[in-house]
């Protein structure tokens, strides 16, 4: 019973990291940005999260638009400062830049909430309530609501960039840039918008994780970048719904690690990554080769 | 094979390529004397200032690689702590069998070159940004199985044998001689690399990789000289760290696995200049002095010297060295050519603005 409970804990897990690798693929796939960042940016929106519920004593629900917002804000910002000034530049001054951000948030966050670490207060209800289904599986709600969410992102997105006009016009700029701006798009703006897009989903899979878990300074790189990057090469590059595929083949190939020696777990999903770069670089999804 | 320092232009005319604008042997005279006093300095300084000195020198050897990687190779690596971490492991398992870690800094070198291959094989499947975070994930791994061998250490580190009853002052002496030895052979590997025939593999591969590719340059064999050269590198590096703090210590966050190595190595490069072999030099000189007076206040230094690196590779591209070159027009390791015309002076050239080699 504990394997089929270690498969059904990793594929709820699998939506998290789903979650996280969504903001890492937006930002790729538009904007040609690899955000070595990701993960540290999570972690700020699941510091913004506790710091938020700790002062002004919102229930937690009521704390999650406020940090998605702030966090599409800080995204469209950074997009429009930094990160385009990065672009302009070329390839390796933007991953210097996106990494420098990295280490200045890690060791930032290290200065000002030390190395311990922190959760986010849901109120136990929410956190300790289950189900069960037979005898020996305990399944979490909150496992549940956060792969639910998950899949209602990536839904949202897929829809966003498919069917509306807006999403035509990322694809568009996507494509290419020049082309767009000749047609009477302003690209820097839409790279704005689609980075807050991003930005929000960074800001649930930070809350997410934090909820889950607890969340330290270093979260961010040791865990939510890394796991976001692998579900997405596993996944297949460029494709949301390969995200899905491959945060879940990383959570389940995880928990089947936990299950033969707990300390196997981060490995067991490392081995599974770099087993899927070898044989498959293109990822399970995607029919031909992106990168 | 290596490009001859003067031929003949197709014009015809009597002009003159040459690697450097004055006579390298004053240069290379400089260097040897700027060598034998830094040799010198356990007799004539105090020992704080030697062991201040062996970490400048052990991120001058990670900078000079990571240099050779992202400033002439495009490789932006994220995982470099994956070779220094081993290189300190490869210290340590000779010592537990009785060698001298100093007689085993040449295995921490080509110990991390030879794993550096199967991890090349996997890691150059991704281009740019997704190399660097698999670099990253491959570090990441390596960690984790190196925390798994509890005969090394495990999770927690060991004590690195091989020094007891030793002299306090000579192994002081001794660790800062390696960690010039290292820094030494690391620089002038990069030096007489980048004058052999891989450095105008690489240029012809920065300047137009498709170029290059249809030219017959094996641009893949070139990138992974380069990936096993800064492998090798970064593991002596890490065996001269491991000497220096008597244990070795695994871990991501605090441990000679973690990603602040790689941090320190490529912010050194960027502030200092990348893609000229003067830049880490003068961006492990900032480093070092950043940290000293700040090492009081935490992470402060790292987080300033996050925000300098970040505003130097925005507004400027070639870092402090590049700054300097652009004023006086000076090189000290010159890997590139010019072109001379009979009779020309430096000042007349430099009027004319660097004439580029058709």
């Amino acid at each position: 019973m504990s394997w089929v409970n270690a498969i059904i804990q990793g594929i709820l897990t699998g939506g998290l990291y789903a979650l996280f690798a969504c903001g890492l693929s937006l930002l790729f796939g538009v904007m040609r940005v690899v955000n070595l960042a990701h993960g540290d940016l999570a972690t700020v929106a699941a510091y913004i999260g506790i710091g938020i519920i700790a002062i002004t004593h919102v229930p937690f629900l009521w704390s999650v638009p406020i940090v998605v917002a702030i966090m599409a804000v800080l995204g469209y910002v950074l997009q429009r400062s930094l990160i385009q000034a990065a672009i302009s530049r070329g390839e390796l001054t933007t991953l210097i830049v996106t990494f420098g951000l990295s280490i200045v948030i890690e060791n930032g966050l290290l200065q000002f909430f030390t190395a311990n670490n922190r959760g986010i207060g849901v109120g136990s209800s929410l956190i300790s309530s289950s189900f069960s289904i037979g005898s020996g599986l305990q399944i979490a709600w909150l496992d549940v609501a956060i792969f639910g969410l998950a899949v209602v992102v990536l839904l949202g997105l897929q829809y966003f960039l498919s069917a509306s006009k807006y999403g035509r016009l990322i694809r568009a700029v996507a494509d290419d840039r020049e082309a767009a701006q000749l047609s009477g798009a302003n690209y820097q703006h839409v790279f704005g918008i689609c980075a807050a897009l991003a930005f929000a989903t960074v800001a649930l899979a930070g809350i997410s994780y934090g909820m889950t878990t607890v969340v330290s300074p270093t979260t961010g790189t040791d865990t939510i970048l890394l796991f976001a990057f692998a579900a997405v090469v596993i996944g297949g590059l460029g494709s949301l719904w390969g995200t899905l595929v491959g945060g879940i083949v990383l959570g389940v190939s995880q928990q089947i690690g936990a299950q033969i020696n707990i300390s196997y777990e981060l490995l067991a999903g490392y081995i599974v990554f770099l087993v899927v770069l070898v044989i498959r670089p293109q990822g399970l999804t995607a029919r031909r080769s992106q990168t | 094979m290596s490009v001859t320092t003067d031929a003949t232009v197709r014009s015809g005319q009597d002009r003159k390529v040459t690697r450097s604008r004055r006579n390298v042997a004053w240069t290379g005279a400089g260097a040897l004397v700027v060598v034998v006093v830094l040799a010198l300095f356990p007799y004539i300084v105090y020992s704080g200032t030697t062991a201040i000195m062996v970490q400048a020198l052990i991120v001058l050897t990670l900078a000079s690689m990571w240099n050779l990687l992202a400033g002439y190779a495009g490789l932006v690596s994220v995982g470099q702590q994956a070779f220094f971490g081993l290189g300190a492991y490869f210290i340590l398992i000779p010592a537990m069998h009785g060698v001298s870690p100093f007689a085993a800094l040449p295995i921490a070198a080509a110990g991390a070159a030879v794993v550096s291959f199967p991890l090349w094989w996997l890691v150059s499947r991704l281009r740019t940004g997704y190399f660097a975070i698999a670099t990253w994930v491959m570090a990441s791994a390596i960690a984790l199985f190196i925390e798994q061998i509890q005969s090394i250490g495990g999770g927690t580190g060991m004590p690195l044998p091989g020094f007891a009853g030793m002299d306090p002052t000579l192994l002081a002496a001794y660790t800062y001689w390696a960690a010039l030895i290292v820094a030494v052979v690391a620089i002038g590997s990069v030096y007489f690399l980048l004058r052999s025939r891989l450095g105008l593999v690489l240029t012809a591969i920065r300047d137009d990789e498709t170029a290059a590719r249809s030219s017959g340059v094996k641009v893949g064999l070139a990138r992974l000289l380069v990936f096993v050269v800064a492998a090798a590198g970064c593991g002596a590096a890490g065996g001269v760290l491991a000497i220096d703090q008597l244990q070795v210590v695994p871990g991501t966050s605090g441990g000679v696995f973690s990603v602040q190595w790689t941090a320190i190595m490529a912010f050194a490069v960027i502030i200092g200049g990348l893609g000229t072999i003067e830049g880490p030099i003068i961006g492990t000189a900032v480093y070092m002095i950043l940290q000293q007076t700040l090492q009081s206040y935490n992470a402060w230094y790292l987080i300033i010297l996050g925000l300098v690196a970040i505003a130097i590779a925005i507004f400027a591209r070639r870092g402090l060295w590049g700054l300097l070159d652009d004023k006086f027009n000076i090189r000290l390791f010159p890997v590139g050519y010019y072109l001379w015309s009979p009779g020309e002076t430096r000042r007349r050239q430099r009027a004319k603005g660097p004439a580029p080699v058709s």
